[in-house]
C-alpha cells in the first residue's frame, strides 16, 4: 500500500515539473528585463538572470515563479520605489543583487515585498541602499535565508527596517545579516515563527523589534552594538536560546528589553557589556537558565510587576550592579547561580556557598534615585554602606536572595 | 669672615636670639658660651642655614647667605649630638658625605687616628655615643674649609680622643682657619680659645679675650667669672 | 637632588619595611591569583585594595620616613646642598621605592600567571599607574604633613586623618550632597567633586575601564563626553599629575621656611 502511494507521488511531481521552463534574462537575450520574463512564464517557470545590470522597480511577481541569479545581477531600482513585489505563493528569489530602493515618508518602499502569499522563498539576496529591505505582510509558510541587507541609515525617522514581518506567520527566518538599519528585525503580529543564527548590528534603534508575536522560537543569533539594543514586548510563549546580546550602550540601551512578556524561556544566553543586560518591566513566569550575564552595567533590572520568574544557574561575572529593583517586593526565585561578587565561602565543599547571597545592593537603589551617584561606584564608603545594608536590609527586598550561590563558575 | 647684624629668632613665643651683633675675624678659635637655652644653638645654625632668621643679615666670607647653599663648602660643621641614619655602615656614610662634598684623602689619616678601623663595616646604630662622637669628627675634619664650627666637640669623648681632637684644632688654627666652638667644659675652652662671645638672653653680653672677661668680672679664676656674670644677672 | 635620592633609596631599599611592603604585596597578588584562578575578578579586587590601602601605606610610611631620617636631614642639611634637592631627593626617594615595592610585588606573581600574554595586560597596567599615582600623590602629602608638625604623635595623628577624610568620609559627605541636591543638574558637580579628591580619581579611571557600561547609562551630556571620550582619561590624568605637583610645590616652599 505504502509503495503504490510513493509511486504515485513521484509520478505526480515528475509531470508537474516537467512542464516547467526554463527563461533566460541577460543583456543579450531575447528577453532582457526581468519584467518581461515574468509576463513570458508561465506558472512554475524558472528564471534565470545572468550577471548585469538591470535598471528595473515595481517588478510584480504574481505567478509562481523561481527566479534565480547567477553570479549577482544588480537589479537596479533607481530610487524610484519598491523593486519586487510578490503577490502569489510559491515564489522563490535567489541570488539577486538588489540596490536603490526609492525613500519616501508616505509608502513604505521595499527592496522586496511579500504580500498576503504562501510557501514563498527569499535566499542569497544582497540588498543596499534600501528604505526597507524585506517586507512580509500577511504571509505564512515561508523561507528569509541567508540574505545580507547593509543600510546606511542616519535618522529614525527617514531609514526603514532590514527584515519587516507584519501580521505573518509560519516563518522561518535564519543566516541573515542585517546592519545599519533602523531595526534590523521587526515582528509585529508574527507567530510561530523561528529566527536562527542571523546577525543584527549597528542598527539605530533595535537589533530585533518584537512586538504582538507569540510562539517563537529564537536560536543563535547575534545582537551587538544596537542603538536600544534588542526590544521583545505584548508576547507570550516565546523561546530565546543561546543568543548573543552584546555592546548596547546608552541611556535607553538593553541587551533585551522584556516588556509585558509572559511564559517564555530564555536560556543559554550570553549577555555582555550592555549598559542593562535585561530589563525586565510587566513580565511574569519567565525562567532564566544557563545564561552568562558578564561586564554589563545592570546584568538584570527589574522595573515594575514582575512575578514568578526563576533565575536559575546563571552566571553573573563582573557586572557593576547584578540584580536592580525599584520596589520592596519581590515575587521572583533567584536559586544556584554563580556571582562573581559573592564572599562567602563553602566549609562543607559541597560547591554551595554556606552564606546566602543577596544580589541586590543598597547601592543599586541609590543610583535609581539619584543617577549621577554613579560616580562613587566602588568607593569604600560605598562598600560600608552596602555591607550595613547587606546585614540587615532596609531599602532594598530583604527576601530577595540566592539560598544556593554556586562557588564555581557553572558550566552547561 | 662671619658678620652677623641685627639677628632675631624666635620660635613661637619663645625669643632665643634678640638683636645678635657679632664679627668675627679670620683666624683664631673662637668660643661661644652661654646657659642652657641662651640661644648658642641657634645662632650656629643660623650661620649654617638651618635656622631661618625673622630678622637680620649674615654674611660669610662677606656674602649674605640668605638662600644660598654653596657657601657651606667653605665651612665643616660638627653637629652636637651625633645622629646618623642606624642603617648606614660607617664606611658608607664617609663615602657619602664625601660623594657630596667633594673629593678629599684626609679621612684615612683620621680614621686611622681615631682608631675607627674596626668599626668601618659597622652599622651606625650599632655605635657608641663615643664612637658615633668620633666617626662625627672624622667627617667634620676630613676636608679643608676655612670655618670649622664645632658644636660640643667633646661630648662622649675618652682622653686620649680628647688630646687628638685638640691637637686637630690647634693644627687647624695653625693653617689660619677659623674655628668656631660651643661647649660646656670650661676648661676645654680656657685651655683652646683665643676670644669668647658670651650670649645671655638672646644678646652679646660680653666678646672678648678670656683675660678681659677676667677683670670685667675681678675673678682670677675663668670659671668663676662666668659664674659671676650668671649670678649678678639673675639677682 | 640625585645623589640624594640615591642615597634615600637605598637607605629604603635596605629597610625591613620596604620588604614588608613588598612581602604584603606579592602574597597579595599570589593569593588572588593562585587560590582563586580568575584573573578577571583577581584585577577587579586589587583595585578596589589598592585604591584605599595605597594612600594608607603611602601616608604612614611617609609620615615614619620623615620622622626616622631627621638625622640623616640634619646632617645633609649642613652640607653644601639645596634644601629643595634634600627633600626632593627624599621624597622620591620614598615614592620610587614604594612604587618598586608595588610593582614588583604583582608584577611578579603577575608575570608568572603568564598575564603579559593576556588581555588583561591592559587592565593591570591601568592598576599600576594608578598606583604608582597614589604612591607619590599620599607620600607628598605625608611629607607635608610631617614638615609642619614637629610632634611625631601629632603628624601620625594627621597622616590617619587625612587618609581617612580621603578615602571615606569625603566619599560620605560627596554621596550625601548629591542626593540632598538631586533636584539640580548635577553632572559637572559629581565630575568636578571627583577631581577634588585623588583617592576618588583614580577610582574614576578604574571605573572608565571596568564599569563603562554603567556609566554610559547616564544621561548627562557632560557625562556622556567625560566617560564616552578620550577626554575623561586625559583630564584624569592631567588631574592626577597636578595633584602630585601640587604638594611638591608646598614641600619646597615650606622645607626652605623651616627652622632645624
Amino acid at each position: 500500500m505504502n509503495k503504490v502511494v510513493t509511486v504515485f507521488l513521484i509520478l505526480f511531481f515528475v509531470s508537474f515539473f516537467s512542464s516547467a521552463q526554463t527563461i533566460t534574462v541577460c543583456k543579450d537575450c531575447n528577453i532582457t528585463t526581468l519584467k518581461e520574463a515574468i509576463k513570458n512564464a508561465t506558472d512554475f517557470d524558472t528564471i534565470i538572470v545572468k550577471q548585469g545590470t538591470y535598471k528595473e522597480h515595481n517588478i510584480t511577481i504574481d505567478k509562481p515563479l523561481t527566479i534565480l541569479g547567477k553570479n549577482y545581477p544588480v537589479i537596479d531600482g533607481e530610487e524610484q520605489g519598491e523593486i519586487i513585489t510578490i503577490v502569489s505563493d510559491h515564489v522563490t528569489v535567489d541570488g539577486l543583487f538588489l540596490k536603490n530602493v526609492g525613500n519616501s515618508y508616505t509608502e513604505d518602499f521595499a527592496a522586496i515585498r511579500v504580500i498576503k502569499s504562501k510557501f514563498f522563498e527569499i535566499r542569497n539576496l544582497v540588498i543596499e541602499k534600501l528604505f526597507f529591505g524585506i517586507y512580509i505582510e500577511k504571509s505564512k509558510f515561508g523561507k528569509i535565508i541567508n540574505n545580507k541587507i547593509i543600510g546606511e541609515a542616519v535618522e529614525e525617522y527617514n531609514s526603514g527596517n532590514g527584515i519587516h514581518l507584519w501580521y505573518s506567520h509560519d516563518l522561518d527566518i535564519e543566516n541573515n545579516h542585517v546592519q545599519n538599519m533602523r531595526d534590523g528585525i521587526y515582528f509585529e503580529f508574527a507567530d510561530n515563527s523561528t529566527i536562527k543564527n542571523n546577525v543584527s548590528t549597528n542598527n539605530l534603534r533595535y537589533g530585533l523589534h518584537f512586538m504582538f508575536s507569540n510562539n517563537d522560537v529564537y536560536e543563535g543569533n547575534t545582537f551587538e552594538n544596537n542603538g536600544a539594543g534588542v526590544a521583545v514586548m505584548f508576547s507570550k510563549q516565546i523561546k530565546m536560546i543561546n543568543n548573543v546580546f552584546k555592546k548596547n550602550w546608552g541611556t535607553a540601551s538593553y541587551g533585551l528589553l522584556l516588556k509585558e512578556i509572559n511564559d517564555a524561556e530564555i536560556k543559554g544566553n550570553t549577555f555582555e557589556k550592555n549598559t542593562i543586560g535585561i530589563n525586565i518591566e510587566g513580565s511574569n513566569r519567565i525562567t532564566y537558565v544557563n545564561n552568562n550575564f558578564s561586564n554589563n552595567g545592570w546584568a538584570v533590572k527589574v522595573r515594575g510587576a514582575c512575578y514568578s520568574n526563576s533565575f536559575i544557574s546563571n552566571n553573573f561575572l563582573y557586572n557593576s550592579f547584578d540584580v536592580s529593583y525599584n520596589s520592596k517586593i519581590n515575587d521572583n526565585l533567584f536559586d544556584n547561580n554563580y556571582w562573581s561578587n559573592y564572599t562567602g565561602y563553602d566549609l562543607d565543599k559541597n560547591g554551595i556557598g554556606d552564606v546566602p547571597y543577596r544580589p541586590v545592593k543598597l547601592f543599586s537603589y541609590i543610583v535609581n534615585r539619584t543617577p549621577e551617584t554613579i560616580i562613587l561606584l566602588r568607593s569604600l564608603f560605598i562598600d560600608i554602606i552596602d555591607f550595613s545594608e547587606k546585614v540587615s536590609p532596609v531599602f532594598t527586598p530583604d527576601k530577595l536572595l540566592d539560598n544556593n550561590p554556586s562557588i564555581k563558575k557553572i558550566a552547561w | 669672615m662671619v658678620t652677623i647684624e641685627n639677628l632675631h629668632k624666635k620660635f613661637g613665643k619663645n625669643i632665643v636670639l634678640n638683636g645678635v651683633d657679632l664679627s668675627i675675624k679670620e683666624g683664631g678659635i673662637f668660643a661661644v658660651l652661654g646657659p642652657n637655652g641662651s640661644g648658642k644653638t641657634t645662632l650656629i645654625k643660623s650661620v649654617l642655614g638651618m635656622v631661618i632668621p625673622d630678622k637680620g643679615t649674615i654674611s660669610v666670607l662677606q656674602k649674605n647667605i640668605k638662600n644660598s647653599s654653596a657657601y657651606r663648602h667653605k665651612i665643616d660643621y660638627l653637629p652636637q649630638i651625633a645622629n646618623f641614619p642606624g642603617n648606614l655602615k660607617v664606611k658608607e656614610l664617609i663615602t657619602m658625605i664625601k660623594d657630596l662634598r667633594g673629593k678629599t684623602t684626609n679621612d684615612d689619616a683620621l680614621i686611622s687616628l681615631f682608631k675607627l678601623d674596626k668599626f668601618l663595616d659597622k652599622k651606625l646604630g650599632n655605635l657608641s655615643g663615643g664612637t658615633k662622637q668620633k666617626v662625627n669628627l672624622v667627617l667634620t675634619f676630613m676636608f679643608d674649609s676655612p670655618l670649622i664650627i664645632l658644636d660640643e666637640p667633646t661630648s662622649g669623648l675618652d682622653p686620649i680622643s680628647l688630646i687628638h681632637l685638640k691637637d686637630l684644632i690647634q693644627a687647624e688654627k695653625a693653617k689660619g682657619k677659623t674655628i668656631l666652638i660651643t661647649s660646656h667644659i670650661m676648661s676645654f675652652v680656657e685651655e683652646i680659645s683665643d676670644e669668647i662671645v658670651f650670649l645671655l638672653e638672646g644678646k652679646i653680653y660680653f666678646k672678648g679675650t678670656i683675660e678681659q672677661l677676667k677683670t670685667m668680672t675681678n675673678q682670677s679664676d675663668f670659671e668663676r667669672a662666668i659664674a659671676t656674670i650668671l649670678t649678678d644677672n639673675h639677682a | 637632588m640625585l645623589k640624594i635620592l640615591k642615597y634615600s633609596f637605598f637607605d629604603l631599599m635596605r629597610s625591613r619595611w620596604s620588604y614588608v611592603y613588598f612581602a604584603f604585596y606579592l602574597l597579595l597578588g599570589i593569593v588572588l591569583l593562585f587560590l582563586n584562578n580568575d584573573l578577571s575578578k583577581a584585577v577587579i579586587t586589587l583595585m578596589n585594595i589598592i585604591i584605599v590601602l595605597v594612600p594608607l601605606i603611602g601616608t604612614i610610611f611617609g609620615v615614619m620616613y620623615y620622622y626616622n631620617s631627621k638625622e640623616f636631614t640634619e646632617l645633609l642639611l649642613a652640607q653644601p646642598l639645596k634644601r629643595s634637592s634634600i627633600f626632593l631627593g627624599q621624597y622620591l626617594g620614598v615614592s620610587i621605592s614604594l612604587s618598586m615595592s608595588l610593582v614588583l610585588g604583582l608584577g611578579i606573581p603577575f608575570a608568572l600567571y603568564g598575564l603579559f600574554n593576556s588581555s588583561a595586560i591592559w587592565d593591570f597596567s591601568l592598576l599600576i599607574i594608578t598606583g604608582g599615582f597614589l604612591t607619590f600623590i599620599f607620600t607628598a602629602l605625608a611629607f607635608n604633613i610631617a614638615l609642619s608638625n614637629e610632634n611625631k604623635i601629632k603628624g601620625f595623628g594627621y597622616a590617619i586623618l587625612v587618609w581617612l577624610l580621603l578615602a571615606i568620609i569625603y566619599d560620605g559627605v560627596f554621596l550625601m550632597s548629591l542626593i540632598l541636591f538631586e533636584d539640580y543638574p548635577l553632572d559637572k558637580l559629581s565630575l568636578v567633586g571627583t577631581m577634588l579628591n585623588p583617592i576618588d580619581l583614580s577610582r574614576t579611571l578604574i571605573l572608565l575601564k571596568l564599569d563603562i557600561s554603567a556609566l554610559l547609562g547616564y544621561t548627562g551630556a557632560v557625562f556622556k563626553q567625560f566617560f564616552g571620550t578620550s577626554f575623561g582619561l586625559i583630564v584624569s590624568f592631567s588631574m592626577l599629575i597636578i595633584w602630585v605637583s601640587l604638594p611638591v610645590m608646598r614641600i619646597v616652599y615650606k622645607s626652605k621656611r623651616k627652622d632645624f
